[in-house]
């Protein structure tokens, strides 16, 4: 991929930002902004393993939703857990139970991840029917397993006390919660990059994505680092859940499948296996929705399909397509 | 020849789908010598190298490497072994650099200095493109950098498929050099290699494949010396080539 083409969706996202500076007033946009910029930042988080899986081993999983779920069950049982600590006025112990939420989320959704790969996964490779059909169906089981558990009913996940209200801006109010999470979003995609970029580990994934074959034919085993992408990428699910959660101050046993066809969306406007353009799909996503959902409310529902249907009709395998795909 | 060959296929069978591309292959690869396998299109000669390699399964028949059964490892196991593949479309990695499409020929240990400059040394122009992305390179430089990766650990075996299609006579030289070196190294190599002018040049031993089998064996010299021979198999002579 020539420069100017990894260049392109990065003034795509500027565009579509400076589109929504010239439709609104200011404060409005800076406040829709920066609430664009934490969706998109909560959406990579759970985007980012779904993209790898797909682009390493061709493992189409509907199942991801319910890393998201699962993951935002642990947060919620983490806050209700730790009271004190979540009404607590002190900023460090607000970001500790946030940090142990994060933490709880990951494991969780990661353990799901490493039983769900050994079980199920590894045994529909090369068979797209078979994974849709078993994904699916595992994320319709998840779903009732969260409500056998958690019960049908949605639990409120109540922000901690130090992270609830705005600042005030340029006149624009912006959550502080937003904030945290666009940061935390952004310090993932970072460390994801660098380890893809500079790890041994890194560069034999991204080859990988590239040519999964030619990765064997110079004695790497493609299986195992699948399993460990699977499983980091089902706890980095599990941390996006989390924080999508405590950003909507409840969580149903439906999340996961709720924001599916969304985290699809990304995935697909991203190019399939490319991390770099999960996170600006997941980026125009968060940003569109918010300001369409401003400008024109009867097109929100619509406005990621028409994203989605416009970038393909650009560039027919998404943004920043890995490899031969 | 009286040693015993590094790489021995006896009576191997491929069926990729319900295709039986492999019908019986019988081929002996010796050590420290340039073995060539020849054939018109479609014949067989990339099933066989993948068969070696493991990318397809033979489905029936023995393949065997210095006492280790082939047939039974995957892949990565095969490779382990110390046989390097260059396939027909190179297996470069665009979206990585020169540097990393480098390393990962490499070991666990990853780059060893000597042998790094050693090969840059070979290939000049990998020290310029460095950090560029392989997708950036010519079709010759991306052929250049497979056969780098290759040689960034000791081999046992290169295996090579048509190095030289589509490519500038200039870039043909460029690569004939460094198929040289390498033999003058002592390097064992199992190539196919449509340029029979090359093939020709660089193969100690021949084989020609037809309809999946191998349908001759002898020097290159003396295939070389045989027109007719080469034209009632090949379909072409060495002097239509020049």
């Amino acid at each position: 991929m020539k420069p100017s083409e990894r260049t392109l969706p990065v003034l795509l996202v500027l565009l579509i930002a400076a589109l929504g500076f010239a439709a609104m007033p200011f404060t409005d946009w800076l406040t829709l902004s920066a609430a664009g910029l934490a969706m998109g930042m909560m959406l990579f988080l759970m985007v980012a393993g779904l993209t790898l899986i797909f682009g390493l081993m061709d493992v189409l999983n509907f199942a991801h939703g319910a890393f998201i779920t699962f993951g935002a069950f642990a947060a919620g049982t983490v806050f209700a857990r730790f009271p004190q600590l979540v009404a607590s006025d002190r900023w460090e112990e607000n970001l500790l139970i946030l940090a142990l939420a994060a933490l709880a989320a990951a494991l969780l959704s990661g353990a799901l991840g490493f039983g769900f790969e050994r079980v199920a996964i590894g045994r529909v490779y090369g068979a797209h029917l078979r994974q849709i059909l078993l994904t699916t169906g595992a994320l319709i089981v998840a779903e009732q397993l969260a409500i056998v558990i958690w019960g049908p009913d949605a639990i409120p996940v109540l922000k901690p006390a130090g992270l609830r209200g705005s600042f005030l801006i340029a006149g624009a109010a912006i959550e502080k919660y937003r904030v945290v999470a666009a940061l935390f979003g952004l310090f993932v995609f970072l460390l994801l990059q660098g380890i893809l970029a500079h790890t041994r580990i890194g560069i034999i994934v991204r080859a990988g994505v590239e040519n999964r074959e030619m990765v064997e034919a110079l004695g790497y085993r493609i299986r195992p680092l699948f399993a460990g992408v699977f499983v980091a990428g089902a706890a980095l699910a599990g941390v996006g859940g989390a924080m999508w959660a405590t950003y909507a101050a409840t969580v149903t046993a439906s999340l996961g499948s709720d924001l599916t066809v969304l985290i699809f969306i990304v995935v697909i406007i991203g190019g399939l296996g490319s991390v770099g353009g999960s996170f600006l799909g997941a980026l125009l996503v968060g940003l569109v929705t918010n300001y369409v959902g401003f400008l024109a409310p009867k097109l929100a529902l619509l406005s990621n399909i028409l994203l989605m249907a416009a970038i393909l009709l650009w560039r027919p395998r998404g943004l920043l397509a890995a490899g031969g795909r | 020849m009286t040693e015993q060959p590094l790489l021995v296929l006896k009576g191997v069978h491929t069926h990729i789908g319900r295709y039986h591309i492999l019908q019986g292959v019988d081929l002996e690869v010796y050590a420290q010598r340039v073995s060539v396998l020849l054939g018109r299109n479609g014949a067989g000669k990339t099933t066989t190298l993948r068969t070696i390699l493991g990318l397809w399964h033979a489905s029936a028949g023995e393949i065997s490497f210095d006492q280790h059964r082939l047939n039974t490892l995957d892949p990565p196991a095969i490779a382990r072994l110390g046989i390097a593949y260059v396939p027909e479309n190179m297996g470069i990695f665009s979206g990585l650099s020169v540097r990393e499409n480098l390393l990962l020929g490499t070991g666990p240990k990853g780059f060893r200095n000597s042998r790094l400059e050693e090969v840059l040394a070979s290939f000049p122009l990998l020290r310029e493109k460095w950090n560029l992305p392989a997708g950036t390179l010519s079709g010759g430089q991306k052929q250049i950098l497979a056969i780098a990766r290759a040689m960034m650990l000791p081999r046992r075996l290169f295996v090579v498929d048509e190095p030289t299609k589509g490519l500038a006579p200039a870039m043909v030289d460029v690569l004939l050099d460094a198929f040289l070196r390498l033999k003058e190294g002592g390097a064992t190599i199992l190539l196919v290699e449509q340029n029979f002018a090359m093939a020709a040049t660089l193969g100690d031993d021949a084989a020609v494949m037809e309809d999946g089998r191998i349908v001759h064996v002898s020097s290159m010299a003396a295939l070389a010396q045989d027109e007719a021979l080469q034209t009632r198999l090949l379909g072409l002579s060495l002097a239509s080539h020049q």
